[in-house]
């Protein structure tokens, strides 16, 4: 049992390690202790969270079908389905982590299409494996498949995923004319970052990895064919390469010259160096800070430097940096709860489980997401979405009032119905929606605020049409309100 | 990326609430900061424009060795004259509407514009133009500094975003800039209707007014939250402007037709931000396709920037107008295997307005990959920059603005041949 004493904590793991709860969902952890809580969201088994045969059964976030749903080959159906998964999943800790890694490893659709059309980039980049006509594994699967996976086997996979490839060019990167991109980027941005390589590392990377690139595999012009990752051995640059920092453990910074048949260990053996360096480590761990703790308040050194040591004791591995982390007291302490800027995405998922999804489809998400600067699939660049306070436009902020105006008027039965035992005062009726909503205190000016606001238009006596009226009214200034924008 | 409004936020609460006023007052405070109604337009390049393919060098003939199959040819250039070193230079072909407004006399070319040891990352080279600041580049913007420097209380559509998220350079320590990507979205709804509905935004306001002194983070949210109900009915009265000429359906046209339309309705904005990606040319850059890559770039800047110029000067407000053009780099001389360019340094910027004085400005480099005259860097890989960015911020915000460039750029970066305004 989670003691009434830390809901709050309850609340907090369940909208940070995933997208907030429903009612439902909530009554199912309160009744587990906290240790228990977490090794239920972190020891999930990634080949047993499927749900999606539940898309379109009563009870669940509705989607939107076309012409047929098809989440495997056109993008705004993939962008329904994962929405869904956020909603639904019985791991939210996967979603979210396939989030972080999203975000880690931003790569874009419209590039893609732009390069093999929009049925090729939707595989490449969301296709489920067992349900692609030539078993294409898109690119948010692999995430879901490594979200508490191993980083350096990740960093593997991405280096030789198609739309990785596509992303950064690696298409061109040949032995006569070595393509910048993805050296730069593996290094910058999806491992040690700026400050601990020199421009001449970058020339070196990109010639570690000419040479991977992709090959059409199947019948061409049918539904077997697909693109798949290709070491073209004639392409790759067989000299050594020297960087300015250790690649091997015996401090060696050179990656020796080896036949071009043997090339693609020049790979390995960089994103081995890469995954396994200490500042790699650190700079992990200052990510899951600003993901996981806080974004108000700077990563502590002490909690970076010890979850980069059980990232490196680890092998690498993930799931005990997470599970460490999740029990950590700067993770649990109460000042860190609502004290991260919550994604479009996430203030979206947690409306919908807090406000209400029945007769709700997750396609009516997908432009106001547009509006608050977030679409899935589509980060603005190599770099990801520019977080915290850079949410909030102003018309950021609009389309979050807006999105939630629009849900509360969707629910506006079901929230009625559900008011219905605290219409007596105008008070009961505010703190029912506060709690429903997981809301931080309420400080006293916007609770006077939201009373007024119930007995605007008339003497309050919690009749049928106020209780419609002015419930969803609530709902959708609480969601609108800044406190509602943090997780 | 954005440590600037995190620290601020740490920080700024008292300082970020006194820059809101109430809203019955904002229209004076933006005729009164409006005064001068000069207004500058920075137009942002994303990804690293490619200058040589803007401003081609078409005599030199290392442009054409080192560059087989993105060179321009020769017979296609627009040709804009010879410039202080005697090299001969041409505009990209599709960029016809930018060779009209310099053969006005309105539009100044600044070539080899960047600083010393030029970042090839994007986010790094943005942040170094956003911040004008290459030794520590996670403080506030350069625009944000200028707003920040202007008279209390500021109004909150002093700046204007067309992109959705707020650039770097825009980003102060007290003024919020809206982004308003688009006008007919920037609104408020209820989920009520009829009387009912008209009890929402007054509570969001009220509850948007809170400032919770022990919470900053919120207090910064809400404070976006009450700009954005304070700006709805100015910016919406945007919405209906058409504009005397027809701006065409693109990203850019349109942005530019938002911002002619503030200008024209006289909403008190000085500062506005376009945008246009696209430009991380590394492979089939499409320098001189019919209909794709960077000759599309090039015809959409140059054909919405001459339908804004055209509208601001069939209205007389073509004097207050100042279009600037930057972006965080150039790319390599050479040209890669994938027909493309990879990040390289120094890059041209534009001015364009009827204050301006065109030109050429500068002098192009010697693309000779021995550096023979010092132009290149990087083992002759790179051209290397002659004129500091910041000598071109300092004679917009000194001559431009009329703000004192000293303190917001951190230095005296005045440079007196540099009068393109």
């Amino acid at each position: 049992m989670t003691l009434v004493s830390e809901w709050p904590l309850l609340d907090h793991v369940l909208r940070r390690a995933g997208f907030g709860a429903t009612p439902v969902e909530r009554d199912y952890y309160a009744r587990k202790k906290y240790s228990e809580i977490v090794d239920e969201l972190v020891d999930f088994d990634p080949l047993s969270t499927d749900i999606d045969h539940l898309i379109g059964t009563p009870g669940h976030v509705g989607v939107t079908a076309r012409n047929g749903f098809m989440p495997n080959t056109v993008v705004n159906d993939a962008r329904q389905r994962w929405l869904f998964r956020m909603v639904h999943s019985p791991a939210p800790l996967q979603e979210k982590m396939a989030l972080f890694w999203h975000h880690h490893f931003a790569t874009a659709y419209s590039k893609i299409a732009g390069t093999f059309g929009a049925t090729e980039a939707t595989r490449m980049m969301a296709a489920k494996s067992s349900e692609d006509t030539a078993g294409v594994r898109g690119q948010i699967e692999l995430f879901r498949q490594f979200a508490l996976g191993n980083f350096r086997d990740l960093l593997v996979e991405v280096a030789k995923d198609p739309a990785m490839i596509v992303w950064l060019d690696g298409r061109t990167n040949v032995k006569a004319q070595p393509q910048e991109n993805f050296g730069r980027e593996l290094m910058e941005l999806f491992t040690f970052g700026i400050g601990n390589y020199v421009e001449a590392d970058v020339y070196a990377a990109a010639r570690v990895f000419t040479g991977w690139n992709l090959a059409q595999l199947g019948t061409s012009n049918t539904p077997t064919a697909y693109y798949a990752f290709n070491y073209r051995s004639a392409q790759h640059d067989t000299a050594a390469k020297t960087f300015t920092f250790a690649i091997y453990p015996d401090g060696s910074k050179t990656i020796p010259a080896r036949a071009a048949a043997a090339g693609m260990q020049d790979g390995l053996d960089l994103i081995q160096a890469l995954a396994t360096h200490p500042e790699t480590a650190r700079r992990l761990a200052r990510r899951l800070w600003t993901w996981f703790v806080s974004e108000v308040d700077a990563p502590d050194a002490a909690w970076v430097e010890r979850l980069a040591g059980t990232y490196l004791a680890n092998g690498t591995h993930m799931r005990p940096v997470l599970r460490e982390l999740l029990l950590s007291t700067q993770f649990r302490n109460p000042k860190r709860h609502h004290q991260r800027y919550a994604w479009p995405v996430e203030f979206v998922v947690r409306s919908l489980k807090e406000v209400g999804h029945v007769g709700f489809s997750v396609n009516d998400a997908l432009t106001p997401l547009l509006n608050m600067g977030q679409q899935l699939l589509e980060p603005p660049d190599v770099n990801g979405w520019s977080l915290g306070p850079a949410w909030f436009s102003t018309g950021g902020m609009l389309a979050r009032m807006n999105f939630a105006a629009t849900l509360a008027a969707n629910q506006r039965f079901e929230l009625r119905n559900g008011s219905r035992p605290h219409g007596a005062t105008p008070q009961a009726l505010v703190n029912f929606a506060i709690a429903q909503l997981s809301m931080p205190d309420v400080p006293a000016p916007v609770y006077n605020a939201l009373l007024d606001y119930v007995r605007a238009g008339g003497t309050w006596t919690g009749s049928e049409t106020q209780l419609l009226n002015k419930t969803g009214g609530v709902f959708h200034l609480l969601a609108g309100s800044g406190e509602y924008q943090f997780v | 990326m954005k440590v600037t409004r995190r620290q601020f936020v740490k920080g700024g609460v008292t300082a970020f609430t006194v820059s809101f006023a109430a809203p019955a007052f904002l229209s004076d405070i933006a005729r009164a900061q409006g005064a001068s109604r000069r207004t500058l337009v920075v137009l942002y390049l994303n990804g690293g424009n490619d200058a040589l393919s803007t401003l081609i060098p078409y005599g030199d003939s290392f442009y054409y060795s080192r560059r087989p199959s993105v060179a321009v040819p020769a017979a296609n250039v627009l040709q804009v004259g010879t410039d202080a070193s005697g090299k001969v230079l041409g505009l990209h072909p599709r960029l016809t509407g930018l060779r009209q407004i310099f053969d006005q006399g309105a539009l100044a070319l600044i070539q080899r514009t960047g600083y010393p040891n030029s970042s090839r990352s994007h986010f790094l080279g943005t942040d170094i133009w956003s911040t004008a600041n290459p030794a520590n580049s996670t403080g506030t913007g350069w625009l944000g500094r200028y707003l920040d420097a202007l008279p209390d209380p500021v109004d909150p559509l002093v700046g204007w975003s067309t992109v959705r998220e707020l650039p770097h350079s825009l980003e102060g320590k007290k003024v919020s800039v809206p982004a308003i990507p688009s006008i007919a979205g920037y609104a408020f709804q209820s989920p009520n209707t009829g009387t009912e509905a008209t009890y929402s935004r007054p509570t969001m306001a009220a509850i948007a007014s809170h400032v919770p002194v022990d919470r900053p983070h919120v207090a910064f949210v809400n404070g976006t939250s009450q700009s954005a109900l304070a700006t709805l009915d100015r910016v919406a009265s945007v919405g209906t402007y058409t504009g005397t000429v027809a701006y065409a359906n693109n990203g850019l046209a349109q942005a530019l037709k938002a911002v002619a339309g503030a200008i024209a309705r006289g909403i008190g904005t000085k500062v506005f931000w376009v945008q246009l990606g696209g430009f991380d040319t590394h492979a089939t850059q499409n320098t001189n396709a019919a209909n794709a890559g960077y000759a599309n770039l090039m015809g959409t800047i140059g054909d919405s920037l001459l339908t804004f110029h055209n509208d601001m000067r069939n209205q007389g407000l073509l004097q207050d107008t100042l279009v600037l053009q930057f972006s965080e780099f150039g790319r390599r001389i050479s040209e890669n295997g994938s027909q493309g360019t990879d990040h390289g340094a120094a890059g041209v910027m534009m001015a364009m307005g009827g204050g301006v004085r065109g030109g050429l400005y500068g002098t192009a480099a010697n693309l000779n990959p021995n550096n023979v005259d010092g132009s290149l860097e990087n083992s002759g890989g790179d051209v290397r920059y002659e004129t500091d960015f910041r000598s071109v911020y300092a004679r917009v915000l000194d001559s431009w603005l009329g703000a004192n460039s000293i303190p917001i750029l951190g230095g005296d970066f005045r440079k007196s041949t540099l009068n393109f305004l």
